[in-house]
């Protein structure tokens, strides 16, 4: 089954609302709770991602019988160096995005740790598109 | 009394229901449906907390409950209660009064629940103690809230504290006492005087228990019109001090903030279900960073605010936290005042297990039920999107989960039959008929007097 969100950069109000969305189709699955966290954190992860750095992002999911598919892209910025934002504290969120408590440099890191699969691709300028598959065990 | 599965108190009056909708937008496991005219509780998702039963406007739900002329059938009977049954009296009535009404009443032994109360803190700064067991740690204090947390999100289960409540401790602590005064166990019969509902669903359902030690249940306002048939006008002479193991502690426990105060670093406070609700779902997203212990009580105002109780809730919180600062201290009781085997009492306190009980699956069948949740999804574009219970759902996409489930037909919604009727796949007298059917005739007549008009019931 398919889902589709969009996500306002900016806007931290909303984050986490694709992710309790998921989280709530996942639970009525039955999928086990430890896969279900690290899907959720995974994705909010992502999302925050979205508002702290880009203008506008989307997020869609595909699960089926035996994993979950999630894509997040927006229209940002774009990472320079993907391996260097993938090590733990390695940050380059503003200064108000950190004094709310985001920004901490850990998104891609949390990302990996929480997935089966992580791709990321990313343009300069343009955007980033990142791809997660977790299994169901 | 042995324990019944799945226990539930509370029962809707058909006499009184005008099928309003308010108890099934209120409830927060979406348990309730309107059928032909009338509110129906599905048993196996209501958490007891107690909502509907507030939102009522006509006072359709009853909470049954034991025949008090069944303590008749014991020598020493005893009332348990908690502290705030005694918030509930005027002021004019001091602590000696309302305990010989209860007597009054019947009952030769009155127990408050909250003593020896110092017993059940440590127990739990124990439990806290072992690193193994995951934070935070969770209160398992409300059974609402613990039946909340097995349905509804079955993944936090593991983090509920394995210890009893106080009526569990009191019970115990009350028949040691009675065997040492010489009494035989089975000449001893134990009655709690409740706040709530749920209170009576695990006392007679206990979670992670076979057995329920409690002879019989009486609701606290029914128990309060008793005493106050009989309560002596005369003044007498206060003798609190006489209640050796009652402390500040214990009389506040049932108050917000009552447990949270005594434990771990970081502690934070919750009542009301559906803030409870807004909260564990972000701790169930691993948003909740650092805290060791959560006290969530499904009542505003905690025990104050049950829905069995008589007098005004905030009233009842500022009368408790007078009388609180009148007792000492729970570590000012001396371990000999208990005067019962501590240890074994302690051991009672112990819970074995508690398992999840996910109320919200589609079936074991993953594929299957993926399926069903597309055709929800689908059907879900179709609806109007406003929620209004019309079909007797609480909200769109619940109507759209029970079509799937063949709970509920396309034509329930009204605004699908409205559709239709204009696209001619419908006659405009099929069309009422569906209504009719779901809602009764008398919601068709013109009645000044209907039950539901505006402001009722406030
Ligand atoms: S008691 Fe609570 S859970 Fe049960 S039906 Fe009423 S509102 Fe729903
Ligand atoms: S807060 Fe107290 S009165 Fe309310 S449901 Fe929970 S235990 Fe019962």
């Amino acid at each position: 089954m398919k889902l589709l969100f969009t996500i306002q950069g900016g806007d931290f109000t909303r984050a986490g609302h694709p992710s309790s969305e998921v989280k709530k189709v996942l639970k009525q699955l039955d999928i086990d709770g430890k896969t279900i966290k690290n899907i959720v954190i995974a994705l909010y992860e992502a999302e925050v991602n979205v508002v702290a750095h880009a203008w506008k992002g989307t997020v869609s999911v595909e699960i089926e019988e035996n994993k979950i598919t999630i894509w997040v892209s927006d229209e940002g910025p774009g990472i320079a160096d993907i391996e260097l934002a993938m090590q733990a504290g390695y940050s380059t969120a503003s200064k108000e995005v950190r004094e709310m408590g985001f920004g901490a440099g850990m998104g891609l890191p949390n990302m990996k740790k929480n997935t089966d699969e992580l791709h990321i691709e990313s343009e300069v300028g343009i955007g980033t598109k990142v791809k997660m598959v977790n299994y169901f065990s | 009394m042995s324990g019944l599965p799945n226990y539930h108190a509370l029962k809707v009056d058909a006499s009184k229901c005008i099928g309003c909708t308010h108890c099934m937008k209120a409830c927060p496991t979406e348990a309730i449906r309107v059928i032909d005219g009338l509110a129906v509780i599905d048993h196996e998702r209501c958490v007891d907390c107690g909502q509907c039963h507030r939102s009522c406007p006509t006072h359709a739900f009853y909470v049954e409950q034991d025949d008090l002329a069944k303590i008749k059938a014991f020598k020493y009977r005893v009332i348990l209660f908690p502290s705030i049954m005694i918030g509930q009296f005027p002021e004019k009535y001091n602590e000696t009064q309302i305990y010989s009404g209860l007597k009054k009443v019947g009952f030769t032994h009155v127990f408050e629940v909250e003593q020896p109360i110092q017993l059940l803190i440590d127990s739990v700064n124990e439990y806290l103690g072992n690193e193994e067991n995951p934070k935070p740690a969770i209160s398992t204090y409300c059974p609402a809230v613990v039946r909340l947390i097995q349905g509804r999100y079955p993944s936090l289960t593991e983090n509920l504290i394995l210890r009893k409540a106080p009526h569990d401790l009191a019970a115990h602590f009350a028949i040691e006492r009675l065997l040492l005064e010489g009494a035989q166990r089975e000449e001893i019969g134990l009655f709690y005087a409740t706040p709530c509902i749920a209170k009576i669903a695990s006392v007679k359902s206990p979670v992670g228990e076979r057995e329920s030690i409690v002879d019989g249940i009486v609701n606290m306002n029914h128990l309060y019109n008793e005493v106050m048939k009989v309560i002596s006008e005369v003044e007498v002479e206060d003798n609190s001090v006489q209640r050796y193991n009652l402390s500040e502690e214990g009389i506040l426990w049932s108050l917000t903030r009552g447990e949270s105060r005594h434990f771990g670093s970081r502690s934070i406070a919750i009542d009301g279900i559906h803030n409870v609700v807004r909260f564990l779902e972000r701790l169930e997203n691993d948003q909740v960073k650092g805290v060791d212990f959560l006290e969530l009580r499904a009542c505003d105002q905690s025990c104050a605010g049950g829905i069995l109780l008589t007098g005004n809730r905030f009233l009842t919180v500022e009368k408790l936290e007078r009388r609180a600062k009148r007792y000492p201290s729970a570590k000012d009781i001396s371990e000999s005042t208990i005067s019962v085997d501590i240890d074994e009492l302690k051991q009672k306190l112990d819970i074995d297990s508690i398992s999840p009980k996910p109320l919200f699956i589609f079936g074991k069948d993953r594929v299957k039920a993926m399926d069903k949740m597309t055709r929800a999804q689908r059907i879900v574009c179709s609806l109007p999107g406003i929620d209004c219970g019309a079909c007797g759902a609480p909200n769109c996409h619940a109507l759209a989960e029970d079509m799937v489930n063949r709970r509920a037909k396309m034509s329930d919604c009204i605004f699908l039959q409205q559709m239709w009727e204009d696209e001619g796949k419908i006659t405009a007298g099929k069309a009422h008929l569906n209504v009719q059917k779901k809602w009764g005739t008398d919601r068709f007549k013109a009645d000044c007097n209907k039950r539901g008009r505006r402001n009722e019931g406030f």
